[in-house]
């Protein structure tokens, strides 16, 4: 039983006094942001990248990291049954039923099942990782240059096909984000490109910088030109255990919740958001009484909870053992494993196993404290919400900064935060979805340093990449992908379906 | 033709835009041959890719059947306020130290909001002050100066 000894290592280091600490400052960091609107993990995560500089055990960072994702999922949801507004994007979906539910006198339960059936899909998605990775890590070593640069671009593809908005924009935001990522120094040739002789950019842009601008501050300008005054619903949450009926009408929701966030996850531009979208759109279409939806059907809250919180946890499967995010927040982890000199890939489990394996048991020890943390400090995170969000904003702003600063202990990369929060700004008025950028700006170099080693052993021949069987393979689906969201019904669905979702 | 989604023609613009930028740039760097690829060779790849993406999205949005959508409003206000705060830390953090730094930032970013208070803003900046000398300076040890450079000398 190799997955028995290691899980047992996995949790003989995430039950260490100093990863247990961290993880509970982690998932009570997540909480804390996920309960309140307007800044996001991926902010907090961007925020707290330079301090992990600081941590001497990569361990222990990515913990802490790991921590705020899925501990922003149960926040948001929070705030989504008690005040009717998404404290995350993931729980845009919660708002529909749990919010109908707080309204109906049942406030209690709506949490409750969001905590357990968040509990349950976190412990699936933690076994999942610990089966599915090795597996998958075993394929990846067979990759050659030519392999990994046809993976990179399917997972690119493949984000973008499943990201809503437009595919052309989205592809667009890719390859801008490639193009930030060749600034700096090449190591081949050791010419620094696009720096205009400002030393500080021949180390390339900062991603955490790069964040801050377009998701930090992006955010708080557009937060800022809404004008909203948040109606905090702060009646007393009373009993917080779902009735025997409840109970029952949760638990098949959660089930299927599970096993379609934990596929989801998965796949590229999956994850949290997109689980917990479909699992409601599957929970009304198979639902008896599917006009109770919307009316405060507790299944309407049990599937997508139990689907966002297993999407987030399985879409670290392929980052740990391919070494490519699939989503922003993914991105952001590679960059905190590259802090420390870890390059992310298939190697990590065996060159740090404890890592690895050490980062899945914390998964399950934070999926508990959320537990034990959330509900009984329900009336805490309540009180959290009645702060303005005038007096809220100047203080990330202020996390923002010193972040920025403390990357590289140079005001350098605070200055360079101003135009990506331009850039954000503008990508919003013009309907550009930025999280691609993100993952773009990760695997420039990569996908470059695989393309240049894939050609020089083919000797400049372009059809390497076709003639091997994986990496045809694997660019034959990206191709297909391609072909199939443009193709004209195709289309109309997918704008379909994401519409149903904005509305 | 006639625009009729100026989010997307303006996009387009831009990403034409930028993507011709990055090739003309490009072309101070070697380009190399396909075997031994220099540093311009993916740059101007790149750069030509995004332009020619670019010039789809904004063709698209002159198609007919395709929704008419505006380019919302913006809000230079807000920008600009929030901007300026953060730029002024950045040139007030080396030389005049954390405190002086993080008043002024939390002092002109507060004015952005419509709803806002002098008393109020006083207090957040004391609150966040004590906290940053706790967390900041003691929790976290960053390198940062607290005071200004002539009162320590």
């Amino acid at each position: 039983m190799e997955l028995l000894s290691n899980l047992g290592l996995g949790f003989a280091t995430a039950l260490t006094f100093t990863n247990i600490f961290y993880c509970f400052i982690g998932v009570l960091l997540g909480t804390l942001i996920g309960v309140l609107p307007g800044i996001g993990p991926l902010a907090t995560i961007a925020m707290l990248l330079p301090i992990t500089y600081k941590m001497t055990d990569p361990t222990t960072a990515l913990i802490m990291l790991a921590g705020i994702y899925y501990g922003a999922q149960y926040g948001g949801s929070t705030t989504a049954i008690l005040v009717n507004l998404p404290g995350e994007i993931s729980s845009v979906v919660t708002t529909l039923d749990g919010y109908q539910m707080a309204r109906n006198g049942r406030p209690g339960p709506a949490l409750a099942i969001a905590a357990i059936g968040s509990f349950f899909a976190g412990t699936v998605a933690t076994l999942l990782i610990a089966g599915f990775a090795p597996p998958l890590a075993e394929v990846a070593f067979k990759f050659g240059p030519a392999e990994y640069f046809s993976l990179m671009v399917l997972g690119l593809i493949a984000a973008v096909v499943l990201a809503h908005g437009s595919i052309l924009k989205a592809l667009a935001m890719v390859v801008l984000g490639l193009l930030t990522g060749m600034v700096g120094t090449d190591v081949n040739s050791g010419v620094a490109r696009f720096s205009f002789d400002i030393p500080e950019l021949t180390d390339g842009i900062e991603l955490a910088a790069v964040a801050m601008g377009i998701f930090g501050f992006g955010e708080i300008i557009a937060n800022l030109e809404m004008r909203e005054n948040r109606e905090v619903f702060t009646k007393k949450v009373g009993r917080l255990l779902p009735s025997m009926a409840e109970f029952k009408a949760s638990i098949a929701p959660i089930l299927r919740g599970t096993a379609l966030g934990s596929f989801l996850g998965i796949l590229p531009g999956g994850g949290a958001v997109l689980s917990s979208f479909t699992s409601y759109a599957i929970e009304k279409k198979i639902s008896k009484t599917p006009e109770r939806f919307g009316k405060g059907a507790i299944e309407g809250v049990a599937g997508p909870e139990a689907a966002n919180n297993a999407g987030s946890q399985t879409s670290f499967i392929p980052m740990l053992t391919l070494g490519i995010p699939t989503n922003a927040v993914m991105a952001l982890m590679v960059a905190g494993m590259m802090i420390h000199n870890i390059q992310p890939g298939p190697q990590v489990m065996t060159s740090n196993p404890e890592l690895f394996w050490g980062l899945i048991a914390s998964m399950w020890v934070g999926n508990l404290i959320l537990v034990i943390l959330n509900l009984p400090l329900i009336g805490l995170w309540i009180r959290l919400l009645t702060v303005p969000y005038r007096i809220l904003y100047p203080a990330i702003l202020l996390f923002c900064c010193v972040g920025a600063y403390s990357i590289n202990n140079n005001v350098f990369d605070v200055f360079v935060t101003i135009p990506f929060a331009i850039l954000g700004y503008a990508f919003r008025k013009l309907d550009c979805e930025p999280a691609p950028l993100l993952l773009g700006l990760v695997l420039g170099k990569l996908m470059e340093e695989y393309l240049r080693r894939a050609m020089t052993i083919s000797r400049g021949d372009w059809s390497v990449f076709v003639t091997r069987p994986l990496s045809a393979t694997l660019l034959a689906i990206a191709a297909v992908l391609l072909v199939i969201v443009f193709m004209p019904a195709i289309a109309k669905k997918r704008d379909e379906a994401f519409a149903e979702e904005e509305t | 033709m006639r625009i009729r989604n100026h989010r997307d023609f303006w996009s387009g613009i831009m990403f034409l835009v930028l993507g011709v930028l990055f090739v003309i740039f490009s072309q101070a760097y070697q380009l190399g041959t396909a075997a031994r690829m220099g540093p311009g060779f993916f740059p101007t790849m790149l750069g030509a890719l995004m332009a020619l993406l670019g010039l789809a999205i904004a063709w698209r949005s002159t198609a007919p059947g395709n929704r008419e959508e505006r380019v919302e409003k913006v809000s230079w206000r807000e920008l600009f306020l929030i901007l300026f705060a953060v730029g002024v830390f950045a040139i007030a953090l080396p030389w005049l130290g954390s405190v002086i730094a993080i008043t002024l930032l939390i002092a002109i970013s507060a004015t952005a909001s419509h709803e806002f208070g002098w008393k109020e803003t006083l207090i957040s900046i004391v609150v966040l002050l004590v906290m940053s000398e706790l967390v900041f300076v003691k929790g976290l040890e960053l390198q940062f100066p607290v005071w200004p450079k002539f009162l320590v000398q």
